[in-house]
C-alpha cells in the first residue's frame, strides 16, 4: 500500500474544502474526508496484518521514499510498524469524532474544518515518517493550526492560552531541532550526513554525543507530552480550546511527543536513555502525582480533564523511562488508550457545555435525567480514566506497572508504588465529578428541557467507545500489533551497555 | 555583462520618456515600466555567459547571474506592488530611474573582483536610495529618513574606504584573488583592515551594533522603498558578504568566525527584543529583518558550500516572504494610510484573502512549515551547526521561539481581536495582485520543491 495516501487524502480534502462554501457543504466534505481516512487506515491495518502473516519480518513495512534534498541527505522516507499503525488508527478515530462533534460549528466553519483536517495531515505525516527531517517538519506543521483553532474558536482567556501553547510547543521543537542536528552531524553514510532513521540507527552514535543530545531531544518531545515541569501549556490550552481542538490536542498532538520520545530519543540514543532513565522516572512520577492532585482542586470539567491528561501522560513517560519490554508496550497502549479516552471525555464535556453553557461541576447536576446518552458517555470516559477493568485505561496502566515491577531495584519499586497511588486520587476526582454533575438531583430547573445527543454526537462517541472497549476487552490484538515494533526498540536497548 | 547592459538601457529609455515632450499618463508609464522589468527578469535566465572583463575587475558566473536574477525578481515584484502608491505620484520615471541605478550598482558590486570596483558598485547602490527614501515629497518623516540614511551610509562608506586603503597598504593589491593569497591572521594590520570592512558591511546589512539607523529610515520611507531597502539592498550586500568572506578572507577565517558568532547572536537577540514591542508595522518589520540577518550570519559561519547555498536560498525565500508582507502593508497603507499593528485588528473580517497572504508571509518569516521560510531557517542553522558549534544554533533556535511571539502577535490581531472600525475592504489593482500571487506561490513552493536549493547547490560546486 502506498503510505503517501495518508498525506494525499487529507490534502485533497483540504483543497475540496477550499472550493465549497456554506456549513452544510463544508462539513459534508470534512466528514467524507475523515471517513475515507478511517477506511484507508482500516485497510492499512488489514494489509499490514496480511503482510506480517505472510512472513514479512522487516522492521518497517510499506516503505516508500524519494530523494528530496540530496546534498543535505534529506529524503522523504515513510514506512510503518505496529506502533505507528496503532497511533494512526487512534488518530483516524479521533479525527472523525472531532469532525462529528463540530457538526454545528457556525462561526467561520470553512476555516475551522480546514484547520482540523490540516492537523490530521500533520499527525499522519509524523507517525509514518522514517526520516528525521520529515518527522520534524510534520511535528512543527501542527503547531500553527492549534494556535489558530484555540485563538479564534476558543473560550475564556483564549489568546493567552493559544500564545502560550504555540510558544511552548515551538520551544519544544527548537530543542528537538538541536537534538536532531546533533544526530545528523554524527552520522556518516558514504562520507555524507543523513537524517534517515535507519542510517542514524545503524551508526553507533558515540555515548558522549548521546549524553549531550538526548536531553535536547527528550525534553523537546517531552514538552509536547506534558513532561513536568513543562506541562503548564496543557491545562490552559485544553480548557480554552473548542471541543474538537481539545480532542485533537489531548488525543493526538500530545502523543506526537510520546512517540517522538520513544522513536527518536530512546531508539536512537539507547545508552543515554539508560543513563537518564532515573531522571525521566522521577519527572514522570512527579507529573503523575502532581497532575492527579491538581485535578482534585479543579471545578471546571475541562480543567479536570486537562490536568488529568498531565497525570495520564506521565504514565507514557514512565513506561518509556523504565525501559523494559512490558513497560514500553504499556506506554504505547497508554498513548492509544489515552488518545481515545481523553477525546471521548472532551467530546462529552463539549456536548454538555453546548447544552447547559456551563462547565462548573457545582452548577451541573442530575444530567442523567435529561441526557442519559451523554451522561453515560461521560461515565464511561471517567471509568476508563480511573482504570476500570474492561476498558482500555486499565490495560495500559496495568502493563506499565507490570513492566516497572519487573525490575527488582528499590527505586523502581518506589516509583511504581507512587504511580499506583495516583489511581486512588484519580478515583476521587472522577467519582466526585460523576457524582455531582451527572448523578444526584437536578440543580438547575432550566436544564430540564435540554435534549440528548443527536446522531452525529452518538456516532462520534460510539466510535471512540468501540475503540476503548476493544482494547479493554481484547488487549491481545493491540499488543500483538505493537510487539514487533517494541522488540526492535528493546533489541537496541538491551545491546546498549553503560559503564 | 548582459544583465548590466539591459538595466542601463532601461534607465536611458526612462530618461527619454521623461524628457519627451509628450506627457505620458501615469498608468501607461507604470504598465510600460512593469513590462520592461518583466522582460529584464526573463532575459536574465538566458544566454548566461561566464568570464572576466576590464582587466579582471569584473567577473560573471552562473551563480552571479542567478543572484542577479533574484534581485531582478525582487525589483519587479516591488514595482508591481507600488502601483497603488505611484499612481498618485507625479515623478514615476524618476523613481524607477533611481531604483534601477541602485540595481545597477548592486550588479557591479556582485560582479566585482576588485576592491575599487566593489566600492564603486556599493556607492552607486546606496546614494540614489537616499533620494528614493525621500520620495514622499510632502512628508517630513520621509526627508528625515533620507537624511539619516545618507549620513549612516556615508559613515559606513568611510569605514569601508579606510579598510580598503589599509588592506591595500598591507597587501599591495586591490584584486580579490591576489589579496586572498596574502592574508594571514599573523598580520595584525590585515586583521584590523578586515574589522573596518566588516563594520562597513555591518552598516549595510544593519547588523547589531550598526543597526541604529534602520528602524527610523524604514518607518519614514515610503513602503516601496522600505521593502526595497530591507530586501534587495540588504540581500545584495549579503550575497557579496558571503562570497567575499569565503573567497577573499578565507585566510582570516579563524578571526572572522568569532566575530560573526558574536555579531549574529547580538543581532538576533537585540533585533528580537526590539521587535517585541513595536506598534508600527514597518518598524516592526524593520526590527524583524534585523533579527533575520542574525540568522543569515549563522549560516555564513558554517563556512562550507552548504553555508553559502543556504544563505542564497534563504535570501531568495526572504525576498518572497518579506515582499508578500510588504505588499499587503503597502496596499493597506495606500488605501487608508494606516500602518499600526492595532489597525490590523479585525482585518480578517473585511479582507480574508489579504489576511491569509499576510499570515502566510509572517509564518514564513517565523520559519513555520510548510512555508519556505522553515526550510530556509532549517538549512541556515544546519549549515551553522556544521562546524560543531551547537551553542550557536541552540541560541538561534530559542530566538526563533521569541520571534514567533511577535509574528503571532500580528496574526492574533488579524484573526482574533475585535475592532470597531477595521480597515475597510480593499480592492487591489491587477499588478499588486500578480505580485502577491507570485510571492505566495514562491513561499509555498520553493521549500516543498527542492529544485531551487539543489540548483543553487549545483552552481556552487
Amino acid at each position: 500500500m502506498n503510505l503517501s495516501l495518508l498525506i494525499i487524502l487529507p490534502f485533497i480534502t483540504l483543497l475540496a474544502i477550499l472550493l465549497v462554501r456554506g456549513l452544510k457543504q463544508v462539513r459534508t466534505i470534512a466528514l467524507a474526508g475523515s471517513a475515507l481516512q478511517l477506511l484507508l487506515v482500516l485497510a492499512l491495518l488489514y494489509l499490514y496484518r496480511e503482510e506480517r502473516a505472510a512472513g514479512n519480518n522487516a522492521a518497517f513495512i510499506f516503505e516508500d521514499g524519494y530523494i528530496w534534498y540530496r546534498s543535505l541527505g534529506i529524503n522523504y522516507h515513510v514506512g510503518v510498524d505496529g506502533i505507528s499503525i496503532a497511533m494512526i488508527l487512534m488518530t483516524a478515530l479521533v479525527v472523525i469524532a472531532g469532525v462529528l462533534v463540530s457538526w454545528k460549528m457556525e462561526k467561520m466553519n470553512k476555516e475551522f474544518f480546514f484547520l482540523l483536517i490540516f492537523l490530521s495531515l500533520g499527525a499522519y505525516g509524523f507517525f509514518i515518517s522514517l526520516d528525521l527531517f520529515t518527522l520534524f517538519f510534520f511535528l512543527e506543521l501542527a503547531v500553527i493550526p492549534k494556535f489558530l483553532l484555540i485563538g479564534i474558536w476558543g473560550s475564556g482567556k483564549k489568546e493567552y492560552s493559544a500564545m502560550k501553547l504555540a510558544l511552548m510547543l515551538m520551544g519544544g521543537s527548537a530543542l528537538v531541532f538541536v537534538g536532531l542536528a546533533g544526530l545528523y552531524f554524527n552520522t556518516s553514510v558514504n562520507g555524507a550526513h543523513s537524517f534517515d532513521l535507519f542510517d542514524v540507527a545503524n551508526q553507533h552514535i558515540p555515548v558522549g554525543v548521546q549524553r549531550v543530545f538526548f536531553p535536547f531531544a527528550f525534553v523537546g518531545f517531552g514538552i509536547f507530552t506534558a513532561l513536568f515541569p513543562f506541562h503548564t501549556w496543557v491545562p490552559d490550552g485544553h480548557s480554552s480550546a473548542p471541543t474538537a481542538a481539545s480532542m485533537f490536542l489531548a488525543g493526538i498532538s500530545m502523543k506526537l511527543g510520546g512517540y517522538g520520545c520513544l522513536r527518536v530519543a530512546t531508539f536512537l540514543m539507547p545508552e543515554a536513555a539508560k543513563e537518564y532513565s532515573t531522571i525521566i522516572i522521577v519527572l514522570a512520577c512527579i507529573a503523575i502525582l502532581y497532575g492527579a492532585f491538581a485535578t482534585m482542586m479543579q471545578n471546571d470539567l475541562k480543567y479536570i480533564n486537562a490536568y488529568s491528561s498531565v497525570s495520564h501522560c506521565g504514565f507514557i513517560l514512565l513506561g518509556i523511562g523504565i525501559l523494559t519490554r512490558t513497560s514500553i508496550n504499556g506506554a504505547v497502549i497508554q498513548m492509544v488508550s489515552h488518545g481515545l479516552m481523553t477525546a471521548l471525555f472532551f467530546a462529552a464535556i463539549g456536548m454538555i457545555y453546548d447544552r447547559t453553557h456551563s462547565r462548573q461541576v457545582a452548577q451541573l447536576g442530575g444530567l442523567m435525567k435529561m441526557m442519559p446518552f451523554i451522561s453515560t458517555v461521560f461515565v464511561i470516559a471517567g471509568l476508563c480514566s480511573l482504570g476500570m477493568p474492561g476498558l482500555s485505561g486499565f490495560v495500559a496502566e496495568m502493563t506499565v506497572f507490570m513492566g516497572s515491577w519487573e525490575k527488582s531495584d528499590m527505586f523502581y519499586r518506589i516509583a511504581t508504588i507512587v504511580a499506583c497511588a495516583s489511581i486512588v486520587v484519580t478515583a476521587v476526582y472522577i467519582l466526585r465529578a460523576v457524582g455531582s454533575a451527572i448523578m444526584g438531583p437536578v440543580k438547575n430547573s432550566g436544564y430540564l428541557p435540554l435534549k440528548d445527543a443527536g446522531w452525529n454526537e452518538k456516532l462520534a462517541a460510539g466510535l471512540l467507545i468501540v475503540g476503548i472497549l476493544v482494547i479493554g476487552i481484547a488487549p491481545l490484538y493491540l499488543t500483538e500489533l505493537i510487539n514487533p515494533g517494541t522488540d526492535i526498540i528493546m533489541n537496541v536497548i538491551n545491546k546498549a551497555v553503560t559503564k | 555583462m548582459k544583465q548590466e547592459l539591459l538595466v542601463t538601457a532601461i534607465i536611458f529609455l526612462l530618461l527619454f520618456i521623461k524628457l519627451s515632450t509628450k506627457e505620458w499618463k501615469v498608468e501607461t508609464s507604470l504598465t510600460v515600466i512593469n513590462i520592461l522589468l518583466f522582460l529584464n527578469l526573463v532575459s536574465g535566465f538566458f544566454y548566461i555567459r561566464t568570464g572576466t572583463l576590464f582587466g579582471d575587475m569584473f567577473r560573471t558566473s552562473e551563480l552571479l547571474a542567478f543572484e542577479k536574477n533574484i534581485l531582478n525578481l525582487g525589483t519587479f515584484i516591488i514595482s508591481l506592488q507600488s502601483y497603488s502608491w505611484l499612481k498618485q505620484h507625479k515623478h514615476v520615471p524618476e523613481f524607477f530611474m533611481l531604483m534601477l541605478c541602485t540595481l545597477l550598482g548592486m550588479f557591479f558590486m556582485l560582479s566585482s573582483n576588485n576592491l575599487l570596483m566593489f566600492y564603486l558598485g556599493l556607492e552607486l547602490s546606496s546614494i540614489p536610495l537616499a533620494a528614493m527614501a525621500n520620495f514622499d515629497l510632502e512628508k517630513r518623516h520621509s526627508s528625515e529618513a533620507a537624511m539619516k540614511y545618507i549620513m549612516s551610509s556615508a559613515f559606513s562608506s568611510g569605514l569601508l574606504l579606510f579598510g580598503i586603503s589599509m588592506l591595500y597598504g598591507a597587501t599591495g593589491t586591490l584584486n580579490f584573488d591576489e589579496i586572498a593569497g596574502q592574508l594571514t591572521t599573523q598580520n595584525s594590520l590585515q586583521v584590523f583592515s578586515f574589522i573596518l570592512l566588516l563594520a562597513g558591511f555591518g552598516f549595510k546589512i544593519s547588523a547589531v551594533p550598526f543597526h541604529l539607523w534602520t528602524a527610523d529610515v524604514y518607518e519614514g520611507s515610503p513602503v516601496a522603498v522600505t521593502s526595497y531597502l530591507s530586501v534587495i539592498s540588504k540581500g545584495s550586500v549579503l550575497f557579496v558578504l558571503v562570497s567575499v568572506l569565503y573567497n577573499v578572507f578565507r585566510g582570516l577565517d579563524a578571526s572572522w568566525y568569532k566575530m560573526l558568532f558574536l555579531i549574529s547572536v547580538l543581532t538576533m537577540v537585540i533585533g528580537n527584543l526590539f521587535a517585541l514591542r513595536q506598534q508600527n508595522m514597518k518598524r516592526f518589520l524593520a526590527f524583524s529583518s534585523i533579527a533575520q540577518v542574525g540568522f543569515i550570519l549563522i549560516g555564513i559561519t558554517g563556512e562550507s558550500i552548504e553555508g553559502s547555498a543556504s544563505v542564497i536560498f534563504f535570501i531568495m525565500v526572504y525576498v518572497f516572504s518579506n515582499l508578500a508582507a510588504f505588499g499587503v502593508i503597502s496596499l493597506v497603507s495606500a488605501a487608508t494610510g494606516r500602518e499600526g499593528v492595532d489597525d490590523y485588528k479585525g482585518f480578517y473580517k473585511t479582507n480574508p484573502l489579504l489576511s491569509w497572504i499576510l499570515a502566510i508571509a509572517l509564518f514564513s518569516l517565523a520559519g513555520v512549515p510548510p512555508t519556505a521560510g522553515f526550510f530556509g531557517k532549517f538549512f541556515l542553522l544546519l549549515a551553522g551547526a556544521g562546524k560543531g558549534n551547537y551553542w550557536l544554533i541552540t541560541i538561534a533556535a530559542l530566538n526563533m521561539v521569541v520571534s514567533l511571539y511577535y509574528y503571532l502577535r500580528v496574526v492574533k490581531a488579524i484573526f482574533m481581536d475585535d475592532n470597531e472600525s477595521p480597515v475597510e475592504k480593499i480592492h487591489a489593482p491587477l499588478s499588486p495582485k500578480i505580485a502577491m500571487l507570485v510571492c505566495t506561490a514562491g513561499i509555498i513552493l520553493t521549500g516543498l520543491m527542492s529544485g531551487a536549493y539543489n540548483y543553487i547547490h549545483s552552481l556552487l560546486k
